[in-house]
């Protein structure tokens, strides 16, 4: 029990990325809807980026950017323990904005979809599919 | 980190992750995913992730929005789930 | 199927709290993926690119070619978008819409009638309730210039603040975004035309990949910024700063354009009349 305690108290970033994972997946399975279905993959990738966001996280450290390095003299040396590790930041960045774009695509994709059948919902399609 | 701010703000991330896909009204669920993204975007604030938690706030909660709301305006707005 | 689902995920969510003990605690600063190539980056991130800010230098500098190619990712993310829904085939109406600006009152013209096409105090409009709101209007007006000056600081200060290419071209293509949505997209258009935009996002990728491919010609590997030192007049170090300045101008270029380019075509279902 202390064991688990302690674990949930160290590790309690981990317990809302696996909610979270768990929520995306439901609504990627579960739901019927198009936009549904999309915003769970968003909640998805979201809690992915939480995860490494945590990773990166050191106790006691400040944002990575450098205190010494507005001014010129910059000679005295930088203790990596000092900084957050930025490896993890800097692979996230661009997956939120390459999230944003597979969001413009699958959007796109909902629309055409909703033009040749004028539904979004799946069963719908489906129905519409077997008819003739 | 500052764990009673942190806790409200991983519970109403909780709390309107699970409302964005059980709402039963397509316009609904993405005023709630903005609200998720932004909410996520403080996240990453606490954690010290300032680039993520700025692009998180800029393309999340901005330009997703209007992607979803300009998506359900051309198709509808009706869900059945 | 709901069923399915939540056995699938309690499974899923299993294994995952399963595996919970090994993930390394939370803030732990020996953790595996702080202590192997990320220590070097910020020790030495500083001395060799002369950003203090560590994110932009890995970002544009150290992890270069990663970045080159999410840039492509979202350009060819918003040729898809244009590619799938973007009709040219117009319906022509039988009856065309009219406002007068000055009063607001809508004008239907029938089939054959005289259109005041070319008068300056009519727009063409394409349905009969279309709100017109005086103060929204010049609220947006006066505030998307300082959103674009925003996204160029931004773009400019990512050496030193959080920021760069990524976060400015998002905001700049948000200030456009923000005036389609307060008047229509037609008067975007007059201003920002789709084939600027689709040109706009090339050139973006085209300045990264440009950039690497001059490197590669003045005799360093692709994308070593070092080797403009020569070319910019400055010394190495200085040389990839402005190289990393360069390149996220291009990212910036590119990620406005795709954001506006997928809002043209979401907005308007591809036929690009009058937008939300």
């Amino acid at each position: 029990m202390e064991a688990i305690l302690s674990s949930f108290l160290t590790k309690y970033n981990y317990w809302v990325f696996i909610g979270l994972v768990m929520i995306g997946m439901y609504a990627l399975i579960a739901k019927r809807n198009l936009v549904k279905k999309i915003i769970g993959m968003n909640i998805f990738q979201t809690a992915v980026i939480l995860f490494y966001v945590s990773i990166g996280a050191k106790q006691g450290s400040t944002i990575p950017i450098l205190d010494s390095g507005h001014g010129h003299d910059a000679h005295h040396a930088v203790q990596a323990i000092d900084y957050i590790n930025p490896l993890p930041h800097v692979l996230m960045l661009t997956a939120i904005v390459v999230s944003v774009a597979t969001l413009g695509v699958a959007l796109a994709l909902a629309i055409k979809v909703h033009q040749q059948y004028g539904t979004l919902e799946e069963d719908e399609i489906a129905a519409q599919i077997d008819k003739p | 980190m500052i764990w009673p701010v942190d806790l409200i703000i991983m519970l109403l991330v909780m709390v309107s992750g699970i409302g964005a896909i059980m709402v039963r009204d397509l316009l609904g669920a993405a005023v709630l995913f903005g609200v998720y993204s932004f909410l996520m975007c403080l996240l990453y604030a606490i954690m010290g992730a300032v680039d993520v938690a700025f692009t998180e706030a800029s393309v999340g909660a901005g330009v997703s929005s209007v992607f979803f709301v300009a998506a359900v305006f051309r198709t509808s707005r009706r869900t059945k789930d | 199927m709901r069923f399915i689902a939540l056995i699938t995920i309690l499974l899923m969510g299993g294994l995952l709290f399963y595996g919970l003990p090994d993930f390394p605690d939370w803030g732990d600063p020996a953790s595996p993926a702080s202590t192997h190539v990320s220590p070097y980056y910020i020790e030495h991130g500083a001395a060799d690119t002369h950003a203090p800010n560590i994110v932009t230098a890995v970002l544009a500098d150290y992890r270069g070619y990663d970045t080159m190619f999410e840039t492509a990712v979202i350009f060819s993310a918003g040729l898809a978008c244009f590619f799938l829904l973007r009709t040219f085939r117009q319906k022509s109406a039988e009856t065309k819409l009219y406002r007068h600006i000055p009063t607001g009152v809508t004008l239907r013209i029938e089939k054959g009638g005289k259109t005041p096409a070319g008068s300056e105090e009519f727009e063409p409009i394409d349905s009969h309730w279309v709100p017109y709101d005086m103060i929204i209007n010049m609220t947006c007006r006066l505030i998307v210039p300082f959103v674009q000056l925003f996204a160029l600081y931004v773009i400019a200060h990512g050496h030193y603040s959080p920021g760069g290419g990524f976060q400015g071209g998002v905001i700049f293509g948000a200030a456009i975004i923000l005036f389609a949505i307060s008047h229509d997209l037609r008067s975007v258009f007059r201003r920002l035309q789709e084939k600027t935009a689709i040109l706009l996002s090339a050139a973006g990728v085209l300045i990264y990949a440009g950039t690497g491919v001059l490197c590669l010609i003045l005799g360093g590997n692709f994308l070593d910024y070092s080797r403009l030192a020569g070319l910019l007049g400055v010394d190495a170090v200085m040389a990839r700063s402005h190289g990393i300045l360069i390149v996220e101008i291009g990212v910036g270029l590119a990620v406005m354009a795709v954001m506006v380019m997928l809002y043209y075509n979401l907005s308007s279902a591809g036929r690009h009349d009058e937008g939300l």
